[in-house]
């Protein structure tokens, strides 16, 4: 099966918890991470996430959740198709 | 190939913080297979194929957006010129088809529809005649209908018969519309050399050289373009392109690839990628800022034209590049109503109809939603057209005239014309008649294409 992934970007202020909930949400919809990366900007917490949504038809589901999950912790929570960020900046 | 960390903080501060998007989404599709003796025929299957072509385009295109995170502000669909298609069909019955295609287009949600138009750069034919003589009550009485009309190109010099009934046409249709500030004038754009592919309204069509139908897509990000050249405030000029160029090639991409997605999922061929700085009255998403900060205390001043030179020229390199099909109008907009830079150089005297007018020259499209008082002459409007349209014809490009004669509002008065629209501080007219000009009429000649100074 063709590989799909997806980029989740998690930026917002910085506390306790939030990979906790945001890898947790995305474990019950059976999504895997492949890469993560995090940092800290001017007190932001920004985090990267890869993860394989080859499984995944409609990534709605999991984005709704994800949007609760961002509203609950005041951060904004990204889903996007990882297409976008190759045709941006690779030739 | 990985991503870096950086490069895609880059995108989502693109989308986030700099107001980066698709602007919009445009479906061309062919009517001519429509036309029929029978009016109530041609009105039904007009209806009909419009609304079974773009069924799936706003589901789709919100669908897309979601997925890749960029989004997608407009959905609309641009038609052949209802002028070729109306044949001998009544005054009456031209306004009854622009009702028709304002049903399709609330039908089908999308935010324009644009082909209510007429090519009549050479001369004016029967159904030519039919389709003017109803646009001021078509597009009094639609919504979403767009009206673009060709009066003038390169190859054939200007129409000035057709730039006459122009300038009335504007004054009857701000006429009609003067309950809410003469808004039909800003669904009604006048053209020298205009581009049959442009996603962008109000100026789209469905051009006769294209096929049943097509995706084309109208990428914008001046803020993206403005926040980038913020981190190089002391680069020289060929730096400045060079950062343009680069940014405007990321911008371009991802509208591609969104287009691309879009036409083979509604099962429709791509057409082409049109890059165009398009302001919208969201903070930093202005074209005039940009200019400010190239290097001018406030847009409209000495250098305004030299900035802007730059700046549109980077534009299509960087657009070249990042697609192979790059068409429509790609370049940069320099509406006043739209841009919250270009309301402040007027407001604040650095900005004039004349500076304006001259930085057509160097920029796609023309003079762009721009308030003039409501007293101003037929003659007068036909005169802006003109000159707007000898610009065009004589250095081969696109230029526009879509001004709004607001009835009853008078110079320095503040006009609202609500959502993309923006709001625009009327502007004076030159005093002194262009009258006789005018009722002269006849056509200026094709220019001479050698002997080019």
């Amino acid at each position: 099966m063709e590989k799909r992934r997806a980029v989740v970007s998690v930026v917002g202020k910085d506390k306790v918890g939030i990979i906790a909930k945001v890898t947790m949400t995305l474990a019950e919809n059976d999504i895997n991470i492949l890469d993560i990366s995090q940092t800290i900007l001017d007190d932001f917490f920004t985090m990267i996430m890869i993860v394989d949504v080859s499984k995944q038809d409609k990534l709605d589901h999991v984005r709704n959740e994800l949007d609760e999950v961002g509203d609950a912790l005041g951060l904004k929570i990204t889903v996007q198709l990882e297409e976008i960020f190759q045709a941006m900046h690779r030739v | 190939m990985s991503i870096a960390f950086d490069e895609m903080m880059e995108t989502i501060r693109m989308v986030q913080m700099d107001n980066l998007d698709i602007r919009t989404v445009t479906m061309g599709i062919n009517l001519r297979d429509c036309a029929d003796s029978d009016f109530e025929k041609m009105n039904r299957r007009v209806y009909e194929k419009i609304t079974y072509y773009a069924a799936d385009l706003k589901a789709v295109a919100n669908e897309i957006e979601k997925e890749f995170g960029i989004p997608i502000i407009n959905k609309r669909i641009a038609i052949t010129p209802i002028a070729e298609i109306i044949g001998r069909a009544t005054k009456e019955q031209t306004i009854e088809l622009a009702k028709t295609l304002d049903k399709a287009a609330a039908e089908l949600d999308v935010d324009f529809i644009g082909g209510f138009s007429a090519l009549i750069h050479k001369g004016i034919s029967t159904s030519d005649q039919t389709l003017l003589d109803a646009l001021p009550e078509a597009l009094s009485s639609t919504d979403r209908v767009c009206s673009s009309i060709s009066v003038a190109t390169t190859r054939s010099g200007i129409n000035m018969d057709a730039v006459k009934q122009m300038g009335t046409i504007m004054k009857e249709a701000a006429e009609l519309t003067k309950d809410d500030n003469g808004i039909a004038c800003a669904k009604l754009v006048v053209f020298s050399n205009p581009v049959e592919d442009n996603p962008f309204m109000a100026g789209a069509f469905h051009g006769s050289g294209e096929g049943e139908a097509v995706i084309n897509v109208g990428v914008s990000g001046p803020g993206v373009v403005l926040d980038a050249l913020k981190r190089y405030p002391h680069a020289d000029l060929g730096e400045v392109a060079d950062v343009i160029k680069k940014t405007v090639f990321k911008i371009t991409r991802a509208g591609e690839l969104i287009g691309r997605v879009v036409a083979e999922r509604l099962g429709v061929p791509f057409g082409i990628m049109d890059l165009s700085l398009a302001p919208t009255n969201a903070l930093n998403d202005s074209v005039a800022e940009i200019l400010e900060e190239i290097g001018l205390e406030r847009v409209g001043t000495h250098g305004t034209i030299a900035a802007l030179a730059l700046m549109n020229d980077a534009v299509k390199k960087g657009g070249a590049m990042a697609s192979s099909y790059v068409g429509g109008l790609s370049g940069a907009f320099i509406p006043v109503s739209e841009d919250n830079g270009m309301i402040r150089g007027v407001n604040e005297g650095s900005l004039s109809l004349d500076k304006l007018e001259a930085m057509t020259s160097v920029c796609s499209v023309g003079l762009d939603m721009i308030a003039l008082p409501g007293d101003v002459s037929a003659a007068t409007l036909s005169g802006l057209i003109a000159d707007e349209a000898a610009i065009g014809m004589i250095n081969k490009k696109t230029t526009a005239v879509r001004v709004i004669p607001v009835p009853g509002k008078k110079e320095g008065d503040l006009i609202e014309f609500g959502g993309l629209l923006g709001r625009a501080p009327v502007m004076p007219v030159n005093s002194f008649s262009s009258e006789k000009l005018i009722q002269r009429a006849g056509q200026i000649p094709a220019p001479l294409q050698s002997l080019i100074n």
